[in-house]
């Protein structure tokens, strides 16, 4: 899930491509100064190796994305993600980087509101499918399902601005990210561990909450404007069947 | 630990042009990956087989490039799964027009890399199927895998398969004798030793000098069961019997047998096993059609062996039987 932006009230903030790129750039730096914490969190159900090959990916795609010449964001979204699939590696190239290049198709006429939220659908539904993953498997799909939908009401029920709606978006995810903590990992490595994944943050999914948050930022960046407060105490819930399930792995 | 190499992280790339030296006539790199193809590929008239995965498992997978066998292999690096970029090239390089199969071992890495390989060449308009092989029946899930693990089975798929892509079929019917050895094929094996990846120096897991690992992988993961070694013919029959009642087949069947070795076990060894192997079989009221016996998909310098049946109708019989000229394999009929 990246690259949400902007509709036609706040041009400027990721419809272009140099907002975009620089928005890789920050993730780029984000992942890297949460290198050891992401390699902390995989050593404890995984195998240890996220931190650094995220970092190493996303260092490769700011680097690639930095050398387009007058990029669209498109065509940045596309670089990105086959730069993360080639250097990432293991499970996380492909669901970071494969799914990145299927949602950028949803971007063939520009950023707007309406393409961020399909953009944002098909990324989702990538990384299901490929992972095979659903909400309540502690993976990173936790994190995005609710962004997602969120971010999906925010703009299409509620009207807010897109910028409102990404940071609804983050809360979303942040509260996701704390979901995986409590329930046991049925996808991944870590559910090798069976009930011993319980009680974990999931790697992935702080991953994703770490993209997330520096789109965030580098969109109120580029539209000058503070980060919008969300009230986390208030949770937008866009789909109630939809966090039925949410709340309740399956038991197995 | 001693290892004939320069340094570890250029192991799997010295490898590859080592290979090509070998096999200059018969066998490209593609340039920028570690993705080997047929020197003549793409082949016209033929539905391309693709497959890959990590190194350290030769000759699997380049070995088994040539007529009547694979079109092209991916390499990762030592067990580690290639990435999708790679497999995209693959596909790219080996598809003719008449579609490609991708044949996939059953690790989650490669699984995942592959699909969305196969996914991004779809888009561009190649006709593309594949198949996932499982098996290992010693484990549901495993360390790498949802679902049971792809072994040494595979050649079989890649043997099989290649005999009907030869054939000029099309790529459905490819796809389905493909599917026919995957339902029909199980292994089982064990380790005396661990393997000594390059880049640790040491081993993988710890097996003292009366140990032994039954239920193994092929990356050094760990397998089902610890026990006290044992005579070849006690081993013998442990991965036999598992592999028979996972495949409970009817007296009178006819199979092919593989006593394979994973990397660090003498011929002699091997054919001690495939004796036992046989002398079960008939207990078993088995008939041998075919029994290979040798190095086909290794873990690296592991010791140890496994047991692949695969029971054989007469179109397998004629498929795995039908000429194939490979570095690692070559049949004349």
């Amino acid at each position: 899930m990246s690259e949400e932006g902007d509709g036609e009230a706040a041009s400027g903030a990721l419809s272009d491509g140099e907002a975009v790129v620089a928005a890789v750039e920050a993730v780029a730096d984000r992942i890297e100064a949460e290198r050891d914490h992401l390699t902390d969190l995989d050593s404890a159900i995984g195998d240890a190796d996220h931190g650094g090959n995220m970092a190493r990916g996303w260092a490769a795609a700011a680097e690639a994305a930095r050398d387009l010449d007058d990029p669209d964001p498109q065509t940045v979204c596309k670089t990105v993600g086959k730069t993360l699939m080639a250097e990432v590696g293991g499970a996380s190239g492909p669901l970071f980087g494969g799914s990145l290049v299927f949602a950028s198709a949803e971007l063939d006429d520009g950023v707007t509101a309406e393409s961020a939220v399909a953009f944002a659908e098909t990324y989702l539904e990538k990384v299901e499918d490929r992972g095979d993953a659903r909400v309540g498997d502690q993976t990173m799909v936790d994190a995005l399902t609710p962004a997602v939908h969120t971010f999906k009401k925010s703009i299409e029920t509620d009207e807010l601005s897109p910028l409102e709606a990404l940071a609804k978006a983050v809360d979303a995810a942040e509260r996701g990210v704390a979901f995986t903590v409590p329930i046991r990992a049925k996808k991944g490595r870590a559910s090798y561990l069976g009930w011993r994944s319980v009680g974990h943050q999931d790697p992935g999914a702080t991953s994703a909450l770490y993209i997330l948050e520096e789109l965030l930022a580098t969109a109120a960046d580029a539209l000058d404007s503070e980060t919008p407060d969300v009230d986390a105490t208030s949770p937008t819930i866009p789909d109630e069947s939809e966090e039925a399930t949410a709340s309740d792995p399956e038991g197995d | 630990m001693k290892k004939l190499i320069n340094e570890p992280d250029d192991v799997v790339d010295e490898m590859l042009d080592g290979m090509i030296a070998a096999y200059p006539d018969r066998l490209r790199r593609l340039p920028d990956t570690q993705v080997v193809v047929r020197d003549d590929a793409p082949v016209d008239g033929k539905v391309a087989l693709v497959t890959g995965g990590g190194s350290g498992h030769e000759p699997t997978h380049a070995g088994y490039i040539g007529d009547g066998m694979l079109d092209g292999a991916a390499a990762g690096d030592v067990f580690s799964s290639p990435t999708a970029d790679e497999f995209e090239a693959l596909i790219d390089a080996c598809d003719a027009g008449d579609g490609v199969l991708a044949i996939i071992k059953n690790y989650e890495g490669d699984v995942m890399n592959f699909e969305t390989a196969i996914e991004l060449a779809e888009m561009e308009g190649v006709k593309v199927e594949s198949v996932v092989v499982d098996d290992d029946v010693a484990v549901e899930d495993s360390l790498y895998t949802s679902g049971r693990r792809g072994v040494c089975g595979t050649i079989l798929v890649h043997k099989a398969a290649g005999a009907k892509a030869a054939e000029g079929a099309d790529l459905s019917e490819v796809k389905r004798v493909a599917e026919k050895v995957i339902d029909n094929v199980g292994t089982m094996g064990t380790a005396l030793t661990s393997c000594v990846t390059p880049e640790k120096g040491e081993p993988t897991f710890d097996l003292g000098d009366d140990e032994i690992e039954l239920g193994i992988g092929i990356h050094g993961e760990p397998g089902t069961e610890r026990t006290e070694l044992m005579s070849a013919d006690e081993i013998t029959d442990a991965l036999t019997e598992a592999v028979l009642d996972d495949l409970d087949l009817d007296a009178g069947q006819e199979v092919l047998t593989i006593v394979n070795g994973m990397g660090g076990t003498p011929q002699m060894e091997l054919f001690v096993v495939n004796r036992r192997l046989q002398e079960l079989l008939g207990e078993h009221e088995l008939e041998t059609w075919d029994a290979w016996v040798g190095d086909y998909m290794t873990s690296l310098d592991m010791a140890g062996a496994s047991v692949t049946v695969c029971a054989v109708d007469d179109e397998l019989k004629e498929l795995l039987g039908a000429p194939a000229d490979t570095p690692a394999l070559t049949q004349t009929q």
